[in-house]
């Protein structure tokens, strides 16, 4: 998925084959890359998604050549069973739930910090970025699983929670393999992807702006709407789109912390392929998967765009 | 009552001290212009005006109230940043209807008026663009049609013009001058650019080292600068060091070295045996092949050691006995001729004892 927009094409006629050989060799790579593991990936997953599972496990050929001829063997069975199922739709939503308010609590929670980062004095900016950047240094799992001692039924958290309750009147409760859990989880390992590329955006906003709107009439919160958030949009929708994405097809996270009430579509996909071997299944499940994503991600920037145009 | 009056602000970063107690009073539909070299402060003290920073100690009021804590939005005082500071996310017409809009005035209104304030600023029909589609000039006229729809009592204006090329800048120039008279507002001006400074304003504080040193309509300060830095900063100024060995009245002979003694005059009380400088200005100074001295003009000879063809004029400098070196100014008035005289000519130098002016060290 693209996020900048990039350069804007110039007609090549006007380019020297020097600079075109340049252009090449840089982008070839990269191109090339993004090709053999991304394309070619994800069409071989789109039309396993038509299949039938092999005898064990796998994918059974979707064509073959004997003494009668060509056959061809599709079948629409996959996606049929994904819509008429409601298991599927329910799980479907709940990811897509998941996702969108991971991104909501992400953005709520990462535009103030990036905000005191970009507008602190440089050294301690540094200082607050490396902060941020310091859980990537320990491992992905050894961090969800610190989660799990964190919310678990032993640890002061949930003890203190429940004293409280307690003294209230209300049953205990287990915050632990719960839909809070799997959200706290969630918010936790993306906050990082939605911190950084606000910072990179608002670090680059020219403060005589927000001096001019304030020496033009404009109240803080006016100034923070619109100014310093219009202008930001486009780190918002970087943001939004790194913390979504992967968010919606999380599966170590609802794994670990999520128990049974907080199973998400990317545990399902991940059991069709592991565990029931059924891989065109798992394939079918991942498209709609990556559909959604697309859509939901080009929706939003399309929505930003418009209102930002609106706003102006 | 002045308008707007600055009692004895100072506003010190660290240790340094950026503005030193200036105390000034504009008065309404004054263009005045606070002139002085790069870090001086006059961005310092512009900041303190629109409000955008706090003077450690002083006040500073507008129409008799102290506006000193004032936070910037509700000062009746607009700023022209150097940059333009258009907002990029805006079209022109958003950009000059933003102070409406902030004020919370009716959307028909807003739409008039800005088309009118577009029209003013010569920029009809392009409310439409963005700031990015338009020209330095044209972001120039947006932000100033921005800074004046809501007609602020104040318009601070930092450096405007320093980004745009020469001739778009004497142009802007007349037109800020027109505009002013037009509108009515007090506008502060700030510049390191001498020769805008006296161009446009009615009255100009020349700041030195977070100083106002010297204040006056643009011919006094030009004329009858009061110290040496002033003579130097605004144009370019002879100066001869010297000693006073006599005065009568006005009237002084200030003794050279290894030129005699000199007449000047002076606009303050000076004492026999003090040092200081003659000033003056290069084109007070005649300069010809054969001068008879006038009655009451200084004489001086010398050979011509340079020249400077600038067009218009010639600048000839040319150096006295004792090796000092001084610059007279010839306008090209004689079709076709650039050069009066050629580099090693003997010349005679000769101006009013008046225009020589002296001034403590
Ligand atoms: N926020 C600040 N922190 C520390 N020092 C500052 C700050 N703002 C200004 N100064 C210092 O104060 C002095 C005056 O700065 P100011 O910007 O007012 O100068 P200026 O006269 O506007 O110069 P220029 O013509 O270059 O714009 C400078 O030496 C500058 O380094
Ligand atoms: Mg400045």
């Amino acid at each position: 998925m693209s996020i900048s927009r990039g350069a804007p094409k110039r007609p090549f006629s006007s380019m020297t084959s020097r600079a075109r050989l340049a252009r090449w060799a840089l982008s070839g790579p990269p191109l090339t890359f993004l090709a053999i593991f991304f394309l070619i990936p994800t069409l071989i997953m789109a039309l396993a998604s038509f299949g039938w599972p092999g005898r064990e496990g796998g994918f059974s050929p979707l064509w073959y050549h004997d003494a009668a001829g060509w056959h061809f063997d599709f079948t629409l069975g996959n996606y049929r069973d994904i819509f008429t199922l409601r298991l599927f739709l329910v799980l479907y939503l709940r990811s897509l739930g998941y996702a969108l308010a991971t991104t909501g609590f992400c953005l709520v929670g990462a535009y103030p910090l990036s905000l005191v980062i970009a507008r602190a004095r440089v050294g301690y900016r540094n200082l607050l970025l490396l902060l941020v950047i310091v859980p990537f240094w320990s491992n992905f799992l050894i961090r969800i699983y610190a989660w799990m001692i964190i919310l678990g039924p032993q640890a002061a958290l949930s003890r203190g929670i429940n004293a409280v309750l307690g003294l209230c009147g209300i049953r205990a409760v287990n915050l632990l393999f719960s839909p809070f859990a799997v959200m706290m989880g969630l918010v936790y390992v993306s906050l990082p992807f939605m911190i950084l590329p606000l910072y990179a955006n608002l670090e680059k906003h020219d403060p005589a702006l927000l001096e001019a709107a304030r020496d033009l009439g404009a109240s803080a919160w006016s100034c923070f709407w619109r100014v310093t958030f219009p202008l930001s949009v486009p780190g918002v929708i970087a943001g939004a789109t790194l913390v979504f994405v992967p968010a919606l097809g999380a599966f170590a996270v609802p794994d670990i912390l999520g128990g049974t009430r907080g199973i998400m579509i990317g545990n399902v996909i991940e059991m069709e392929f592991l565990q029931a071997r059924d891989w065109p299944f798992g394939a079918a499940l991942s498209i709609i998967l990556t559909i959604l994503a697309l859509g939901a991600t080009g929706i939003a920037a399309w929505a930003a765009r418009r209102g930002i145009k609106a706003y102006g | 009552m002045a308008l707007l009056e600055i009692r004895k602000a100072t506003r010190r970063f660290g240790h340094f001290v950026a503005v030193r107690e200036v105390s000034l009073e504009i008065e309404a539909g004054e263009f005045f212009t606070l002139l002085g070299p790069s870090g001086c402060g006059k961005t310092t003290l512009l900041r303190l005006i629109a409000g955008f920073d706090t003077p450690d100690e002083g006040r500073i009021l507008l129409d008799g109230c102290d506006i000193t804590l004032t936070p910037p939005e509700r000062r009746p005082v607009h700023t022209i940043f150097q940059s333009y500071a258009l907002f990029p996310h805006m079209t022109v017409a958003d950009n000059v209807a933003f102070p409406l809009r902030m004020a919370r005035v009716a959307h028909g209104e807003i739409r008039v008026r800005v088309a009118q304030a577009l029209r003013e600023v010569q920029l009809a029909g392009m409310g439409e663009r963005l700031p990015q589609e338009l020209s330095g000039g044209q972001k120039q006229r947006v932000a100033i049609a921005r800074a004046l729809i809501d007609r602020p009592r104040v318009l601070l204006l930092d450096e405007p013009l320093a980004a745009l090329d020469l001739k778009l800048r004497e142009q802007m120039q007349l037109e800020l001058i027109t505009l002013q008279r037009l509108v009515g507002i007090t506008f502060v001006y700030v510049t390191h650019d001498q020769g805008e400074a006296l161009a446009l304003s009615h009255r100009i504080g020349v700041m030195n080292a977070g100083r106002i040193v010297q204040l006056g309509a643009p011919d006094a300060v030009y004329e009858f600068p009061q110290t040496r830095f002033v003579a130097d900063f605004i144009g370019t100024c002879n100066l001869l060091e010297g000693t006073v060995r006599r005065q009568t009245g006005a009237r002084l002979t200030l003794e050279v070295s290894g030129l005699g003694e000199l007449a000047a005059s002076a606009r303050t009380p000076v004492q026999v045996g003090e040092r200081g400088v003659l000033a003056v200005r290069p084109e007070k100074v005649r300069i010809a092949a054969q001068i008879v001295p006038a009655p009451g003009e200084v004489h001086l000879q010398g050979v011509i050691h340079d020249q400077l063809y600038l067009g218009d004029v010639t600048v000839y400098k040319v150096e006295l006995a004792g090796g000092r070196l001084l610059e007279a100014l010839l306008p090209n008035s004689a079709a076709g001729v650039v050069k009066f005289f050629e580099v090693g000519d003997h010349v005679d130098l000769a101006w009013r004892a008046e225009a020589a002016l002296f001034l403590h060290d």
